[in-house]
């Protein structure tokens, strides 16, 4: 297979990253560890190369991630000389900024938007890059490649700049920024032969693994300190691998033998379910969880 | 595979959620939980068939009413080739919406219902699409199942359409019988129309050449970005930034730039992975000049002997995007034309075009929401432009607000003002 369209999405890619950075006074690119923002990390490389990467990198870490994608983040940072900031949701619980979800239940997930504004009001950010794609929800399917944000942080998806051909527009006052999605436009096809054909590390969850784990909604959930099996629920070991990564109490795991990228690759064409309804407990929630998370400020 | 952009439009009276439906469920790009979702949500609102719109509709808003606010963007892939797809709505908003959707695409779906024929929306869509320089155009003549699949009557349809194209500015125009009901010649070939032999709409969609879609003969590269590394290993690099707009370049290729008009030649074109031999639209490079030459972000570089347009005043089209304001004569806005900012005056309204008669009203006063129009305008700054039909890239604009920053307009430039 020829992979003409990878070159014409990284070309995109890399045109709209240097457009938010040269209108831009303080960019900043959101880091997960997960493999859409390792996606996005590598083209933002790319678009300055030979200088190095002309802005910091930020987490926002709720404090239940995975030890695997830790390290890979700490990793990933150090090899590209990076800067990395973290927006701790542990700090925003400790000072009282917000109040933690109780039971068996109880993600993290919505609180860090909380940290996420903070942490751009702190830092002063106006451009704030993202590793969201269009595919992957139907909300993020109406969203601009510039897409901006009031005061407070808010997406207001009835009044978006119109963006027609490739002129982009990131003017804001003071105290407003803009949410850059240079991936808008790939599918998770896209991201899995990119990042085989750019040979891009990942955390070993996405790959296949034993872990101890218990079904809830349709899922495997891994054991861990932050999220317990309730009484009723069975855990067992079992041959796992992640398609998406996010907090654990609210990322899912799914049975596969993938064990390596081109493997992960005919498993991802021969699925029948979405990646966020086969793995994310927090687009469950409602119809529009994702639109509303999204109008309140979260990526 | 290569990428290829595709802009629909049309109404749900014309199938176009249908069609849109078929062509990612025969692709198979439709994912089982989203089905489920969809039919759950249809059965929920006590509807008597599993309303595809449902999957594309994706604001609280728009399920609420039942209508499609905003382009929607979805994506399918053949062995062959990639397609983003730009999803139009056909009444609300429509011309904001179908210019935005149209403006990077290489195909215009355009549909029309075998019953009715040419109707004026269909008129209005195919104006827009040929206005936004679409370089190919499909009219799906559909519903043929509610015509007996008639050949008289798809001829008659083909026939009146060809009449009125004759007044637009289409270079490729397709038409396909289908029933995006019954499936046929959407992704299979129909056996109810053994009278019609050719494509089907995805073969079209698969086989239409758009290799030559890009200016590959005027060499255009707006700066973007001054890469300067300051690290050991790279002490005195100087690189510029951007994206080919236009042309083809290559190492050693006499360069100018504007607007201080030095010339110099090309050193490198590089990028992360290595050097390029050369470099065309749409691709991302960042070049090295042979001299050392003050060159910075908003400028554009091109060939001594092959400039753009260059100049203060400028004649375009301008479709007006906003329901806060109106454009007037007189009035200042910021302007953005590839990576350069400026600040521009509407000089003269010349007129304003009814999109449906393709009348010209010179007696309006102002552009409003949804509204075309040609203008003369003056900037605060030189411009180095083509004419859109030319480029895509270089030939067009969008106009922000200068108090709010929203942006208001876009502008596709018809030439440099007399």
């Amino acid at each position: 297979m020829s992979y003409d369209h990878l070159t014409a999405l990284e070309s995109e890619a890399i045109h709209i990253i240097r457009e938010a950075v040269a209108e831009s006074e303080r960019p900043v690119l959101l880091f997960s560890g997960g493999k859409d923002s390792a996606v996005v990390l590598r083209l933002a490389v790319k678009a300055f190369w030979p200088a190095r990467l002309p802005f910091p990198v930020m987490h926002v870490d709720t404090g239940h991630n995975f030890d695997e994608v830790i390290s890979f983040r700490d990793r990933t940072i150090e090899q590209l000389e990076a800067q990395l900031i973290v927006a701790s949701v542990q700090e925003a619980i400790d000072q009282g900024r917000v109040v933690e979800e109780t039971g068996p239940r109880a993600s993290r997930n919505r609180l860090q938007t909380e940290s996420l504004l903070t942490a751009i009001d702190k830092h002063r950010f106006d451009m704030v890059f993202g590793g969201a794609r269009r595919d992957e929800e139907k909300a993020r399917a109406k969203e601009r490649v510039f897409s901006f944000r009031d005061e407070f942080g808010q997406w207001d998806p009835k009044n978006q700049r119109p963006e027609v051909w490739s002129a982009y527009n990131a003017r804001i006052r003071v105290g407003e920024h803009i949410r850059c999605f240079p991936i808008s436009n790939w599918t998770e096809m896209d991201i899995w032969q990119y990042i085989e054909v750019e040979n891009i590390e990942l955390p070993s969850v996405y790959f296949s693994h034993t872990r101890r784990v218990f079904e809830r909604d349709g899922m495997l959930m891994a054991e861990s300190p932050y999220l317990q099996a309730t009484n009723e629920e069975e855990v067992a070991e079992a041959v796992v691998r992640f398609r998406t990564v996010g907090d654990m109490t609210c990322t899912g795991a799914f049975e596969s033998r993938a064990s390596s990228v081109s493997e992960i690759i005919a498993e991802v064409a021969a699925t029948r379910i979405t990646e966020r309804g086969a793995s994310r407990a927090d687009d469950r929630t409602a119809e529009a969880a994702m639109e509303d998370r999204k109008k309140e400020g979260y990526f | 595979m290569e990428l290829v952009r595709i802009a629909t439009t049309g109404s749900v009276d014309d199938g176009k959620s249908t069609l849109i439906g078929r062509l990612l469920y025969d692709t198979k790009q439709i994912f089982e939980d989203q089905l489920e979702a969809v039919e759950d949500a249809s059965k929920r609102r006590g509807t008597d068939y599993v309303d595809l719109a449902l999957l594309t509709d994706g604001l609280r808003a728009e399920r609420e009413q039942g209508i499609t606010i905003d382009v929607a963007y979805r994506y399918f892939a053949t062995p062959r080739r990639k397609f983003i797809l730009a999803d139009t709505p056909g009444h609300i908003q429509y011309t904001r919406n179908m210019v935005t959707g149209s403006s990077t695409a290489n195909i215009a779906l355009i549909l029309v219902d075998a019953r009715n024929g040419v109707l004026e929306q269909t008129r209005r869509h195919s104006f827009l699409a040929s206005l936004l320089g679409v370089p190919h155009l499909v009219l799906c003549v559909n519903k043929m199942d509610l015509v007996d699949w008639s050949q008289e009557q798809y001829e008659s349809v083909v026939e009146d359409f060809r009449d009125f194209a004759r007044r637009l500015d289409i270079h490729d125009l397709r038409f396909v019988p289908v029933s995006a009901l019954e499936g046929d010649n959407i992704v299979d070939r129909s056996t109810n129309m053994d009278w019609y032999h050719g494509p089907t709409v995805l073969d079209l969609l698969e086989d239409i050449h758009i290799g030559s879609d890009h200016n590959m003969i005027d060499v255009r590269f707006p700066v973007q970005y001054v890469v300067r590394p300051h690290r050991r290993d790279f002490p005195d690099y100087r690189g510029y930034a951007g994206k080919v707009a236009g042309g083809l370049m290559k190492p050693g290729d006499e360069v100018m730039v504007l607007p201080s008009g030095f010339t110099s030649s090309i050193k490198s074109i590089d990028t992360f992975d290595g050097e390029l031999t050369e470099a065309g639209p749409p691709t991302s490079v960042v070049l090295t000049l042979e001299d050392d030459i003050d060159v910075s972000r908003g400028d554009m570089i091109c060939r001594p002997h092959n400039q753009p347009r260059s100049s203060q005043d400028i004649d375009a089209m301008i479709c007006w995007m906003s329901d806060q304001s109106a454009l007037q004569p007189g009035r200042k806005y910021s302007i953005k034309h590839t990576t350069r900012w400026g600040r521009a005056m509407i000089k003269d309204l010349q007129y304003r075009l009814d999109i449906n008669t393709l009348h010209r009203d010179s007696s309006a006063s102002q552009l409003s929401l949804n509204e075309i129009g040609r203008v003369t305008l003056r900037t605060t700054t030189p411009f180095f432009f083509d004419s859109y039909r030319r480029n895509r890239e270089t030939g067009s604009f969008v106009l922000v607000d200068e108090a709010n920053n929203n942006t208001l307009a876009a502008g596709l430039i018809t030439g440099e003002a007399a």
